[in-house]
């Protein structure tokens, strides 16, 4: 019993190294989000150059939507645009866009002419209002809204095609059903 | 010769970086409020939100857009009469606790707060009761 008493500190070490050595493996860049599950926070986004209505957070009753954070000078967005298109093109789930943090207010709509256009409203975020609005960290970032304007799903970083047909997909249907 | 001004050479580098450090502040003059008053409650908000683009810097401390945004947001929603309690709520609510570089006392955190405590206890009391020990044992041996 009393050798036992030695070891005792030894097993509390190795408990503590457990658990600390599985902190370790967690990705520090992946968050939950606080918003899952609540409704989309009260925010307002003006359209961008060439467009006529921007849209907040009142656009969202009545319809499932994807929302996605976007910009110009994101290399990740670009690589999942087609993606966007072809949802677009569908007619899968209306996608609503945040221009976010442009460098000048041409940027956005130049490359939304170049590589085409998947939004069905699109708002221009050169303050983060929008982005802070939805705890968005970084771009892409993507947000599935129910009809009732409940954010439902989160996920950052691109959509990939994968991750589209294996989760975000039947994620949409479900929510339509509802 | 070579070797003094080689040596004054040193000694000017080192004086150039060690006296005069770069005057980089994260905060932009524009950023700054008129009322100083507000603008030092937002400095002390700021200095507690974590910038999450950086992770491991204050937004207080950080050149991110991200965090330039937020230090705005938090000097605005000073000015509209928020106290400091709701706006870091504000932020909290749509960013969860991460964004809190001093994590809150809960039930989830209450092992990071209270373990150290639990282990100074755990070591107070050994002590105690080695020196008890060997107290009782000196004893038995006079009594011997």
């Amino acid at each position: 019993m009393k050798r036992l008493g030695y070891f005792l500190p030894l097993g509390i070490l190795a408990v503590l190294a457990a658990y600390l050595a599985m902190g370790l493996g967690r990705n520090p860049q992946e968050l939950p989000s606080a918003l899952i599950n609540t409704p989309v926070p009260t925010f307002q986004l003006p359209p961008i150059k060439g467009q006529k209505k921007g849209f907040s957070n009142l656009d969202f009753l009545g319809q499932v939507t994807l929302v996605n954070v976007f910009g110009s000078w994101c290399e990740a967005c670009r690589l999942e645009h087609d993606l966007l298109m072809n949802i677009s093109k569908k007619k899968l789930v209306p996608i609503f866009g945040i221009d976010w943090q442009e460098p000048n207010p041409m940027a956005g709509p130049a490359w939304l002419k170049r590589h085409g256009n998947p939004y069905t409203l699109v708002g221009n975020d050169p303050k983060s209002r929008g982005a802070i609005a939805f705890g968005v960290t970084k771009a892409p970032e993507s947000f599935l809204i129910d009809k009732t304007g409940v954010i439902r799903f989160k996920h950052t970083g691109r959509i990939t095609k994968a991750l589209w047909n294996e989760t975000v997909w039947p994620i949409v249907q479900e929510l339509k059903m509802q | 010769m070579k070797f003094t001004s080689l040596a004054l050479f040193f000694i000017v580098v080192a004086l150039s970086t060690t006296s005069f450090p770069p005057a980089t502040y994260a905060v932009d003059p524009s950023e700054i409020l008129d009322n100083p008053l507000l603008e030092k409650r937002a400095r002390h908000i700021s200095k507690d939100l974590r910038c999450l683009v950086c992770q491991n810097q204050s937004i207080d401390d950080s050149d991110a857009n991200l965090a330039r945004d937020l230090r705005i947001l938090v000097r605005e929603r000073l000015i509209m009469g928020d106290t400091d309690y709701q706006v870091i709520d504000y932020v909290v609510s749509r960013y969860g606790d991460f964004v809190l570089l001093r994590p809150p006392v809960k039930a989830i955190t209450a092992l990071l707060w209270l373990g150290p405590l639990i282990f100074a206890l755990i070591g107070v009391f050994s002590l105690i009761r080695y020196f008890w020990r060997q107290t009782a044992a000196a004893k038995n041996e006079d009594e011997i």
